[in-house]
Formats: structure tokens, sequence, C-alpha cells
């Protein structure tokens, strides 16, 4: 059953990904990347990590895209703008289909010692109260700065856009 | 039976693509969503990990990223706006005032 559910939304989420780069309208790039965000919630939903699932979901595809979605409408693109170069695009995706073949059977023929298991994970594990006992915890610094560096973004961004280059 | 290489052959599978996305396409703003698939194909890793270990440290971590994330998105679609502003296109190919 997970086995099902694992290989239908990886299905979609790679065929999303795929529609991604190749579409024409920045717009469909935007909605296609929703759409492999919400599969990776899944994902998250099936390896018992319920808050990054609802975090996914909220703080990705909910602001994270939606920033995007705006700019793409703000900037008002013409079509042409922003295809695929095709004059240099066969050579690099040789290369990158190349590392793909090599990186793809390695990873699924390894065997990485000690990640038999997963059934023996405890009750709280992957909820709001496990990871926020950990953040607030062991991580507490890095939780910090992680919130100074989110001020640092939104007076950079703000300042970047009311910037006036000569 | 779902095992870690399931979750690890995906990630690097979308990975891979979010690689050609950013080699391939000019758009500066569909280049930023190349990298957040990125960002998103090393979430996975890092859930999956975090899983089949049983310790919950790579929720943290993900969380960590995502914060980056949003910074990231933040200040580079500024950037973004600002360029088009001032140049009036997001084709990085004409955006080369620091190549020569």
């Amino acid at each position: 059953m997970e086995l099902l559910i694992f290989y239908m939304f990886a299905i979609v989420s790679v065929a999303f990904a795929i529609f991604m780069i190749v579409a024409r309208k920045p717009v469909s790039s935007a909605i296609s990347l929703i759409g492999v965000m919400f599969c990776l919630a899944v994902f998250y939903v099936l390896l018992n990590a319920h808050l990054i699932a609802a975090l996914q979901i909220l703080v990705y595809a909910g602001a994270i895209m939606v920033l995007f979605l705006f700019v793409i409408m703000l900037l008002n693109l013409r079509e042409k703008q922003g295809a695929i170069s095709y004059h240099r695009t066969a050579l690099q995706l040789a290369g990158v289909a190349v590392f793909c073949a090599l990186l793809v059977p390695f990873m699924s023929m390894v065997t990485i010692p000690g990640t038999s298991g997963g059934a023996g994970v405890s009750a709280d594990f992957g909820t709001t109260a496990g990871v926020g006992k950990l953040l607030y915890t062991d991580f507490l610094l890095p939780f910090e700065i992680a919130s100074i560096l989110l001020l640092a973004a939104l007076v950079g961004a703000v300042a970047l856009t009311k910037l006036k280059m000569k | 039976m779902l095992t870690i290489n399931h979750f690890l052959a995906l990630s690097a599978i979308l990975f891979v693509i979010g690689v050609v996305g950013v080699l391939t396409r000019r758009n500066v703003i569909v280049i930023m969503m190349c990298i957040e698939l990125m960002l998103n194909a090393v979430n996975l890793t890092f859930i999956s990990f975090a899983y089949y270990l049983g310790d919950m440290t790579g929720h943290v971590f993900v969380f960590m990223v995502m914060a980056v994330a949003a910074a990231e998105a933040a200040v580079g679609l500024a950037i973004v706006m600002a360029l088009f502003r001032n140049r009036e296109t997001v084709d990085v190919d004409r955006v080369s005032l620091l190549k020569h």
C-alpha cells in the first residue's frame, strides 16, 4: 500500500518537475513547482514528518510560491523571454544525463548501515511537540540566528526594491 | 517494502532535474524555481534519513533550510525586480555586466 502511494506520487512529482523545466510560460513552471511541493508533502507524511509536511505546504507552496507568482505577474513578461536556449542545451543535457545515470543506480543499490528499520520510531517522532522540543533545546542558537536572518532578508528585500540604481 | 533507497533515488532524480533546469533555462525566475526544487530534493533526503535512522535532527535541518530558502527567495526576487526595472530583461544571457 505504501509502495503504491510512493510510486504514484513519485511519478507525478517527476512529471511535474520535468514540466516545470520545459514549460514556456513562467506561470506554468510555478504551478508545476507547487505540484511537486504537494507531492513532497505526501512523502513527508509517509516518512512520519507531520510538522514538516504542514510547513512544506504553508511555507513553500503557500508563501514562497505566491511570492514567485506575484513577481511573475508584476513583471508582465512577454512570452518569448526566458524560452529554453536550445543552442547550448544538447551538450549540457548529455553531461547531466550521464551524471544522473551514474547516480541513480548507485543510490538504489547501496545499503546504508542502520537504515533498515524505521518502524521503531517513538510516538512523538516528527510531531510539533517532538520537533519543537528539539528546536528550543539543542538547536536554540541556530533557531535565533534563523530569525535574525529572516529579519535581514526582509529589510534587504525592501531596500533592494526601493533602491534607485544609477 | 518501502526502503530508504526509494526516497534517495527519487530525490536524486528531482535534484538532477533541478540542475538541468538551471543549466538550460535563461529566465532568471525559472532558474530560481529550479534552485527551490533542488533544495526540496535535499530536504527529502534529510527527512528520509531522519526516519530511517530514527533521529529527529534531520527535521530541524529541514526547518532551517526552509527559513534560508524563504530569505533567499525574498532577496532574490527583489534583485530580479531591481534588474527588470533597470534593464527590462530577465534573460541571464543578457545580464553580463560582471562578465568582462
